[in-house]
């Protein structure tokens, strides 16, 4: 063992955070449910492991939906990921080749310019000497775009970027240090023994002519190796966290496990994955209303940080646009209903006073939800709609009936939700209907998440419809009205319902298409989900959105969610319909104009 | 002589500029419908004493008629230029150029629009309208009736519609509401002696002097029942009727109750002729959309713009009493500012 002194901080850092990460990831693992281990254990020695592994290729080191959402922010992480990854591996197999053999001291892959002073002779030699050098000055191109962002975030997509603490400041200094260390002792030895390629090497005869390089070459080296000691003792109270525990992430996520309505080791693992890259603060609309501390990636270094406080936490719209650009694919969403429910187990309301019974007997079941109850033209329209076509169907809350229980969900209140769950499913069963018919993204969500109704088809009333349009039991007519249609965010990246409500409509008007629709979809800012905003920001939200839609012309506004319908229409003088209404409203026209009967509308 | 322009030939417009002509100012009023005297057309009685609405028209008129005015009806201003010295000539929609040392505007308010409380099921259900369509019913002489021409049993009159409520942007009391629920409480119940009178109310706001004395009678005479609670939805049932949904906060329960009709009490807001004299002259309006008052106790007429006066509802809800003074106090300060700028 002649290890050279200066090896030694870089040696200790990498076995310091090698086995902080094993034992952090013990912990996390033991912590998953009894079933998610059993999902790990059964689907390790499967076709499961490979895919996790392309997709750490892809992701960690390519960073494709980087590149997807921006090329230049893309090429930044990719010539760190890839470029160090590569220049690890090229150094290691060129010490192989070098040595015969696999088995070498360590640190004289990484330290090999140091260790092995005889300057390259043979053309493999030179290649991987070459090919060394080359990736360095990929990596300094990564490094230069990395500084450029700190002063001008424009260029990658971004407008505003993510603050950094005192850990990822110290980490921060020893990343960017690496590598034009690496550069400058390789340049220096390459000055002394002339064993440097294209970059190194006239870097090193520039520094000989005026620098002393035997008496500072040891010097440098040190540097070097503090910079990467620096950067791994930093690693786990930095954002730099995120790159080995996204791995693990990738790895568990394939494996089928899911988060839980509670925290558990998913949770940590998907906390400590954000990369606090910040792309979430650009998809939030909350910042239109000057809310600037409470977007996914401060929630996430809050919890991390255990700071997390209410104002934060329960400041958000849950409209899932962050979820959607998130580049490490976290759940967002469901990572903040977490959290709310963690928060709030003490005040759960009883809901004693909830009556169960026996339902009539129907074909269909009709949930309008609370929030069609006040929006009574889109109900009204429904009913009109159901009775002309001869739908044997119960209209479950006329009179009395419980919430779906989503709203109390999004307000953590889980235990208070299961009771309504628990109410509401014993009547759907006892009708024995095949289909659930909900007006509202908000209760179609949760019936399809959160409760088991076997037998029974869940539906929105845009899918609904469009199946009446099919089975020629509606009739059509084209009006000439041109709208755009509103994505609700429940509906659309909640449910992922896209297309059905598209095609319902396109036989009753024109659709203008738009910029800001299906995945990108803007919210109305009416959320539910959202208990802290004030009345102000919400209409400072809805308006930006109104101003969006106004760029389009359009004679209405069309939408398939009650709330975001009441939303908009307080705050604009264009038509705003649900498209139950736009449905009915064509065939009281179409029946007008065939057999001249006025029918309600 | 010193030429004045007024926008808006409700009771304030008039008031102002009768008393400003009859001091010796050539005034022109501007109006955009047919006919002056604006919502005051459409109004039956005033509140407390239940004087027709025909009897301050009819004041405004004479004072019209003893005056030497330029009244403009069906016209609107399309351009106005402002002069260094504050002055502005003005451009209507018929190519009419006018010149002004002065503006006054009086642009009045809109009835809040109801269809936006959707909840409410205005222009949804058939029974349910607005204090503006009951004052029309009652103006005409027509008999109160529901959609299928019965006689209501129960009526209901819901306060604050569009007044102090946040989540349809009117934080402010519109304070004419209360006081004219209760007088067509009494008036519905004058001419239906045996249905029932229901207000679902938050508070009742009742700062006239004669005012607590109609509340107090509209309990004990009409036996009119006052609900503390806002309504939160109506349902129509098949025969048309209506199911009130609301929590009744002094007993502290949820409450369903069927009705025959259901009356909404609308606020008042800053309409759109207020909004495009704001931005056409670059007025500041606050954030509840009304014209930005230059000092609350010394200067309710001046706008945020020298040389251009303020008065009536264009500035906040107010009373007939109130916007008639309001219009005095506007004619007073303007003749004033034009004695000072010779």
């Amino acid at each position: 063992m002649d290890i050279p002194f200066f090896a030694w901080p870089f040696l200790l850092g990498i076995t310091f955070i090698i086995v902080f990460f094993i034992i952090i990831s013990i912990i996390w693992i033991t912590g998953l449910s009894g079933i998610d281990r059993v999902r790990i254990r059964k689907n390790f020695f499967t076709v499961k492991t490979f895919q996790a592994i392309w997709e750490v290729f892809r992701e960690s080191l390519i960073h494709r939906k980087m590149y997807k959402r921006n090329p230049v922010l893309g090429y930044m992480h990719m010539s760190f990921a890839f470029g160090w990854f590569l220049l690890i591996v090229v150094g290691h197999i060129e010490a192989a080749v070098h040595y015969h053999t696999l088995n070498f001291p360590f640190w004289k892959s990484i330290f090999f310019r140091y260790a092995e002073t005889n300057p390259p002779v043979t053309f493999i030699a030179k290649a991987f000497s070459a090919a060394s050098d080359f990736l360095l000055i990929y990596i300094f191109s990564g490094v230069f775009l990395a500084l450029y962002k700190r002063f001008n975030s424009k260029p990658f997509g971004m407008k505003k970027t993510t603050h950094l603490k005192t850990g990822d400041k110290i980490a921060l200094i020893g990343l960017w240090l690496i590598f034009p260390t690496r550069y400058v002792c390789e340049s220096i030895t390459a000055g002394i023994y002339h064993n440097g390629s294209f970059f190194t090497q006239p870097t090193g005869n520039f520094l000989a002519s005026f620098l002393p390089l035997q008496s500072i070459e040891l010097a440098s080296w040190w540097v070097y190796s503090l910079s990467l000691a620096v950067f791994f003792f930093a690693l786990p109270v930095s954002r730099y966290m995120h790159i080995p525990v996204e791995i693990l992430l990738i790895f568990v996520r394939k494996y089928g496990v899911r988060l839980k309505k509670h925290v558990n080791g998913y949770t940590r693992i998907q906390t400590f994955a954000c990369s606090r890259c910040g792309v979430c603060l650009d998809s939030c609309q909350m910042i239109k209303a000057n809310i600037n501390n409470s977007q996914s990636v401060y929630f996430l270094k809050q919890i991390r940080g255990r700071k997390l406080n209410d104002e934060q936490l329960f400041n958000c719209l849950l409209c899932g646009r962050c979820q959607k650009d998130c580049p490490v694919g976290l759940d967002l969403n469901d990572l903040r209903i977490t959290q709310r429910i963690e928060s709030t187990k003490t005040y759960n309301s009883k809901y004693d006073y909830l009556k169960g019974g026996i339902s009539p007997q129907a074909d269909v079941v009709y949930f309008t939800g609370c929030m069609t109850h006040l929006t009574p033209s889109i109900k009204k329209a429904m009913l009109n709609v159901l009775d002309y076509a001869n739908i044997n169907y119960w209209f479950m809350d006329k009179d009395e009936a419980s919430c779906c229980g989503r709203p109390l969900m999004q307000a953590g209140q889980y235990e208070a939700a299961k009771k309504l769950i628990r109410n509401n499913t014993e009547k759907i069963l006892s009708s024995g209907a095949k289909i659930l018919l909900v007006s509202c993204p908000i209760c179609y969500q949760i019936f399809n998440e959160d409760y088991k109704l076997p037998g029974v088809k869940v539906m929105h009333h845009s899918e609904y419809l469009l199946e009446l349009v099919n089975q020629g039991l509606i009739p059509t007519i084209k009006l000439p009205v041109n709208a755009v249609y509103h994505d609700p965010c429940t509906l659309g990246r909640g449910s992922h319902i896209y297309e059905p409500p598209r095609e319902l409509l396109k036989n009753y008007l024109s659709l203008i298409p738009m910029k800001q629709e299906k995945e990108d979809a803007l919210c109305c800012g009416g959320s539910l989900g959202n208990i802290k905003i004030e009345m102000d920001e919400r209409k400072q939200i809805r308006d930006d959105v109104l101003d969006t839609f106004k760029s389009y012309n359009p004679d209405q506004i069309i939408t398939a969610c009650p709330l975001c319908k009441k939303t908009f229409a307080m705050g604009t003088d264009i038509e705003i319909h649900d498209l139950a209404e736009v449905v009915w409203k064509g065939i009281s026209r179409k029946e007008h104009l065939d057999k001249k009967i006025r029918l309600p509308i | 002589m010193k030429q004045i322009v007024t926008i808006g030939g409700g009771i304030a417009g008039i008031e102002a500029s009768t008393t400003l002509a009859q001091m010796g100012y050539d005034v022109t009023i501007i109006e955009k419908d047919k006919n002056t005297g604006g919502k005051m057309n459409e109004w039956n009685v005033l509140f407390p004493n239940e004087r027709p609405a025909t009897e301050i028209t009819d004041y405004l008129y004479k004072k019209i008629n003893n005056s030497n005015l330029h009244i403009l009806t069906g016209t609107t201003i399309s351009k106005a230029t402002r002069k260094p010295n504050g002055s502005y000539s003005l451009l209507t929609d018929k190519n009419e150029k006018l010149h002004a040392d002065t503006i006054l505007i009086s642009t009045g308010f809109e009835p809040f629009d109801a269809t936006k409380k959707e909840e409410y099921g205005y222009s949804i259900y058939e029974n349910v309208i607005t204090s503006v369509d009951l004052e029309n019913m009652l103006r005409k002489g027509q008999p109160i009736l529901t959609s299928k021409g019965k006689k209501p049993k129960r009526i209901a009159f819901i306060h604050c519609v569009g007044s102090r409520d946040a989540k349809c942007g009117n934080k402010y009391c519109s304070r004419v509401c209360c006081v004219t629920g209760i007088k067509q409480a009494i008036e519905c119940s004058r001419q239906l002696p045996d249905s029932e009178m229901f207000c679902f109310y938050l508070d009742i706001r009742m700062f006239g002097l004669e005012w607590e004395k109609l509340y107090q009678s509209a309990q004990e005479e009409y036996n009119v029942q006052f609900i503390r609670g806002r309504m939160s939805e109506a349902c129509e049932n098949q025969d048309e009727s209506l199911i009130i949904k609301a929590e009744d906060t002094l007993s502290g329960l949820p409450l369903k109750m069927k009705v025959d009709l259901i009356v909404l009490l609308v606020g008042i807001t800053p309409g759109k002729g207020t909004k495009d004299m704001a931005s056409m002259f670059s007025l500041e309006r606050e954030e509840n959309g009304f014209l930005h008052i230059d000092d609350p106790h010394f200067g309710k007429n001046y706008s945020s713009k020298k040389g251009v006066f303020i008065t009536g509802t264009c500035v906040g809800p107010m009373t007939v009493d109130e916007t008639l003074e309001n219009a005095r106090s506007a004619a007073v300060e303007i003749d004033n500012y034009l004695t000072k700028i010779k």
